[in-house]
């Protein structure tokens, strides 16, 4: 194979795998932190914006892991300065 | 495909490029200050307010509340930096409905500039507020051990700041783009909804995480003013109910 070949094929690979394992582990931690946000919220309705304000910075800063994950792929497959590098030189 | 509006390049001279990131911040900033300054020229304290400052002042209102929310101080210290980081990344979100519009917080360059202006503003205002001393204090607080810590931590939540932002507009921009290809009647449409939202959310964030940077720098709660505040407004509140 030349070099290429490998190059777009583990791009591809590689990126569909980065965004598929970096997802579970982000909705597995927002998923439990919406679980206990509903359960405070039925407990104490009065302190609503405040879980809500607060479970809002959460999630956001939780997903900022999937969200690498994503900016990771979508480099790949865009951007790859790798196969830039190749395609540059003639290859 | 272009992932980012920095390489859609408008006018070049010499080393000096114009890309549509450039213009169209510009084109924020302008609309932002016409917009203030076309509402704010006629102020009125008569009852019959005009919509546009109606409009306006519950967005300042609102955006004190959050702040002093967090915060637990006055918010007129930081509401010229938070609501105008708020302000602009609302607005360059909100704007992706016009055709031809490109965010340009969808850009890494925008976005991590702004990421760099909280980066700074930090401890500029936790010094402002009590000292370099105290501000540099906090670096060994439990123990030395943690200062590098500290200074990672710093930098991650910088790059942090900026990825999240980037990575959240910039996929909006992407996933509509690939579903015009797809599926191009109606599914693009709904997704662009849920884009407009998603954008308001994260500009709501990015402004609170930076309120919340801030406010954790300086630690010295100033509970006073807030007691003060609040006499204030229920003196306003009896006024009003007289």
């Amino acid at each position: 194979m030349e070099s290429i070949d490998i190059i777009g094929a583990a791009s591809i690979l590689v990126a569909g795998l980065t965004i598929a394992i970096g997802s579970v582990g982000p909705a597995l931690g927002e998923a439990k932190a919406l679980a206990q946000a509903l359960s405070a919220l039925a407990q104490q309705p009065d302190e609503a914006t405040t879980i809500t304000r607060t479970l809002f910075v959460g999630l956001a800063m939780v997903e900022s892991t999937a969200i690498y994950c994503f900016v990771i792929s979508i480099i790949l497959i865009f951007a790859n300065p790798f196969w830039n590098h190749v395609v540059q030189n003639g290859g | 495909m272009d992932i980012s509006p920095d390489s859609i390049v408008l006018w070049r001279w010499g080393p000096l490029t114009l890309n549509a990131t450039i213009l169209f911040t510009w084109a924020i900033m302008g609309l932002l200050v016409l917009v203030s300054w076309l509402v704010t020229r006629k102020l009125s304290v008569e009852p019959d307010l005009s919509r546009w400052q109606m409009a306006l002042e519950t967005i300042v209102t609102s955006i004190r509340e959050q702040i002093r929310e967090i915060t637990h101080r006055d918010p007129d210290d930081y509401l010229p930096f938070l609501g105008t980081l708020f302000l602009f990344i609302s607005v360059s979100n909100f704007l992706s409905f016009v055709p031809g519009y490109q965010p340009p917080t969808g850009s890494i360059s925008t976005t991590s500039a702004l990421a760099v202006c909280v980066f700074f503003a930090v401890p500029v205002f936790a010094i402002a507020k009590d000292g370099p001393k105290a501000y540099f204090r906090h670096y060994v607080k439990p123990s030395v051990f943690m200062l590098p810590f500290h200074i990672i931590g710093e930098f991650s939540r910088t790059l942090a700041l900026a990825v999240r932002l980037f990575g959240n507009v910039m996929s909006g921009t992407m996933i509509v783009g690939i579903l015009l290809s797809v599926a191009p009647l109606f599914l693009p449409v709904a997704m662009h909804a849920l884009e407009l939202l998603i954008g308001q959310i994260q500009a709501y964030i990015f402004a609170i995480l930076a309120a919340v940077y801030i406010a954790s720098a300086s630690q010295a709660h100033v509970t006073e003013i807030n007691k003060e505040e609040e006499k204030e407004k229920s003196a306003q509140h009896s006024k009003e109910g007289e």
